[in-house]
């Protein structure tokens, strides 16, 4: 039912004149942020701010458009972040040792970023057969992963930090630090990926398929959707995504630690939901989840800028905006 | 007896110059807790704890060590029942996770007549251990206060970066201020990067596009300085500013020995403090020499000259 309104609002969608909260909500807090951090700071609209920004958001980004679509299915990942720092140290543990037999040179990296990928395929499938095979609930079986994967990025780095060859390093820094036309690398894989994503979610079988399925299973089941199928497909897109979103931040720092992408997983989720997918599931908007995941980073950025606020308050001011970006959408929700 | 077995382990370790006393003959358990290897000072940290004791209970027969790492205060204070429950411990060196919850259980210790020896993070109580070990943090922030102060005669303009909100980052934070009072050199700013490299790198990204001038960086933990240079390195700003990590990480030392500009000097505050705290508690059971007491461990400069002495290139950190 969901499925048919949400398939209708984006088919009018550009058509419509009146604007609702639930569609401009999250657009109206970022474009109320963009203002606050220019008129606090005249760097804060440079190109090397922007794209700083940007950049970082990538990570995030990235995972959170793979995590839009478990959403929307009606399920959860927390363990996305430990399976980035875990996939993070395998792959600098594959790029170390083909380091003697492949050279310091792009071979080596690329042989990581196919172990990155498969690693995230894995690790997702992993999840994915957990939940619709052995039917535990997502949130029990990624919790359970998150402290696996956690736990093996701090044993295979020994409770130290794992860190890349320092050659291999230095060609593999331009993936992250350098791009085309002056857009860097990670910004342009998050928009292509984002822009996939918004693609799939609204004109493939698969989005629908996850819309339906989270949305009502039972309907979807008795509709000839493949549930368990996509639903494992979902976990094994976000898996994938995650070695993506690792893919570009190895090259950042070099380095993997029991500390890396801690708290991802809740950043992923809030950036959803800012975003206006529905928490438990029938609904899913991926560019929504872009301007989510953007609104957080800015809100950071926007702290660390000026001198507002003692740094101790900086996580309340998040708190406080992220449920004024969901209020703001919400209020028109009571139909839903 | 005691006196001749005394002879007779005096012989065997002719390397070791320490009086045995009486207790030698005795078996002695010595509990260690110490919290998980989360972060990279923490890691360093159970690796010099697993080094001290291997040492040990080779040179000391009679000694039996027990170590636990716990991932959280829960974690730890059923690690310490256990070991009084089950082991039988003679003797505790606990490194608290948080003062707090911990420091009933470790007080329930003392109580039942065990030695305790607290390590790093104080209990909420005094005088229940029988020694303390700690590292300076008010030194740390001091040492590094001074050198800024020798290196900037005068003045400049610095950032700070600060570890997670604790009592530990606010002493080392309030020394270093200290130092540098009427120095001409001023904090620009101030933000938390949480001891972790990318929140580090993030605020550090922020500081360069905030501020067009600035000559040097207190990042105050190695971890941290590695997420600042390398934002540093991606603003091109390498020849305008120094950065002044801390703790003392093997890259780090390393950097400063091959006398890298970036990272002139460091300041200690070594995860081998856990080794300390073992080695005195052993101490206790095989030799006369006292170890009651506070043993606080100086923060010293670590410069090119003598940086050899503090590298480690097994310890993970």
């Amino acid at each position: 039912m969901t499925d048919a309104t949400t398939a209708g609002t984006a088919a009018v969608k550009t058509g419509r004149p009146s604007l609702d909260l639930h569609v401009i909500g999250p657009i109206v807090a970022l474009l109320a942020l963009i203002l606050i951090g220019a008129l606090m700071n005249p760097n804060f609209l440079s190109y090397g701010n922007v794209t700083n920004v940007l950049a970082r958001s990538a990570f995030i980004g990235i995972i959170a458009v793979g995590m839009t679509f478990v959403i929307t299915a009606g399920g959860l990942d927390l363990s996305v972040g430990s399976m980035a720092a875990f996939i993070a140290g395998l792959m600098i543990i594959v790029m170390n040792a083909l380091v003697p037999t492949l050279g310091t040179g792009w071979p080596t990296i690329l042989a990581g970023m196919a172990a990155a990928l498969a690693i995230g395929f894995a690790a997702g499938l992993f999840n994915g057969l957990l939940i619709t095979q052995a039917r535990i609930e997502a949130f029990i079986v990624t919790l359970g992963s998150m402290g696996i994967f956690r736990s093996l990025v701090t044993w295979l780095a020994d409770g130290g930090t794992l860190s890349l060859n320092f050659s291999v390093r230095e060609v593999y820094r331009p993936v992250y630090y350098d791009g085309i036309f002056g857009i860097a690398w990670p910004i342009i894989v998050f928009l292509a990926i984002a822009a996939l994503g918004e693609i799939v979610m609204r004109h493939t079988a698969f989005g629908r398929h996850c819309a339906a399925i989270g949305s009502n299973e039972q309907v979807a089941r008795y509709s000839a959707v493949h549930v368990d199928r996509a639903r494992l497909a979902g976990y094994v897109l976000l898996g994938v995504l995650v070695g993506v979103a690792t893919i570009m931040y190895v090259p950042r720092l070099g380095s993997a630690s029991s500390s890396t992408g801690v708290l991802w997983e809740l950043e992923a989720i809030a950036a959803v939901i800012i975003g206006g997918t529905v928490l438990k599931g029938g609904f899913g908007r991926v560019w929504g989840t872009v301007i989510g995941v953007l609104i957080l980073n800015l809100i950071e950025n926007i702290l660390n800028l000026t001198d507002l606020v003692s740094p101790y308050l900086n996580g309340a001011i998040q708190g406080v905006i992220i449920i004024l970006a969901v209020v703001l959408q919400r209020q028109k929700k009571a139909t839903r | 007896m005691g006196v001749r077995n005394a002879f007779k382990a005096l012989a065997v370790m002719s390397m070791i110059a320490l009086p045995m006393s009486a207790a030698a003959q005795d078996k002695a358990t010595i509990g260690v807790s110490i919290p998980a290897a989360t972060h990279g000072w923490a890691g360093g940290m159970n690796y010099h704890a697993q080094a001290a004791v291997n040492r040990l209970e080779e040179v000391y027969p009679q000694l039996d060590f027990v170590l636990a790492t716990a991932s959280d205060p829960g974690k730890q204070v059923s690690d310490i029942e256990d070991m009084m429950a089950t082991r039988n411990i003679d003797a505790l060196v606990v490194l608290p996770f948080e003062s707090d919850p911990l420091t009933g259980p470790v007080k329930r210790v003392a109580e039942a007549g065990k030695w305790v020896t607290v390590v790093d993070r104080g209990l909420s109580e005094e005088g229940i251990e029988d020694l303390y070990v700690a590292g300076d943090n008010p030194g740390f922030g001091r040492v590094a206060g001074e050198y800024f102060r020798q290196r900037m005669p005068d003045g400049g303009k610095i950032v700070v970066l600060r570890g997670i909100p604790t009592t530990i980052d606010n002493e080392r934070v309030e020394a270093f201020q200290k130092a540098l009072e009427g120095s001409g050199i001023e904090i620009l700013g101030m933000e938390h990067g949480n001891w972790n490299r990318d929140d580090a790198f993030t605020v550090m990204q922020d500081f360069l596009s905030k501020y067009p001038e600035i000559n040097a960086v207190w990042a105050s933990d190695d971890d941290m300085a590695v997420g600042v240079l390398e934002a540093i390195n991606q603003a091109g700003r390498t020849d305008e500013m120094w950065v002044l990590g801390g703790a003392g990480m093997k890259e780090m030392i390393k950097r400063v020995m091959d006398g890298d500009k970036m990272i002139p000097v460091n300041v200690t505050y070594p995860p081998a403090m856990i080794a300390s705290a073992i080695e005195m508690t052993a101490l206790k059971f095989v030799s006369n020499a006292p170890v009651s007491g506070r043993f606080i461990i100086g923060s010293v400069l670590i410069t090119p000259e003598n940086a050899e002495s503090y590298y480690f290139p097994d310890s993970p950190f």
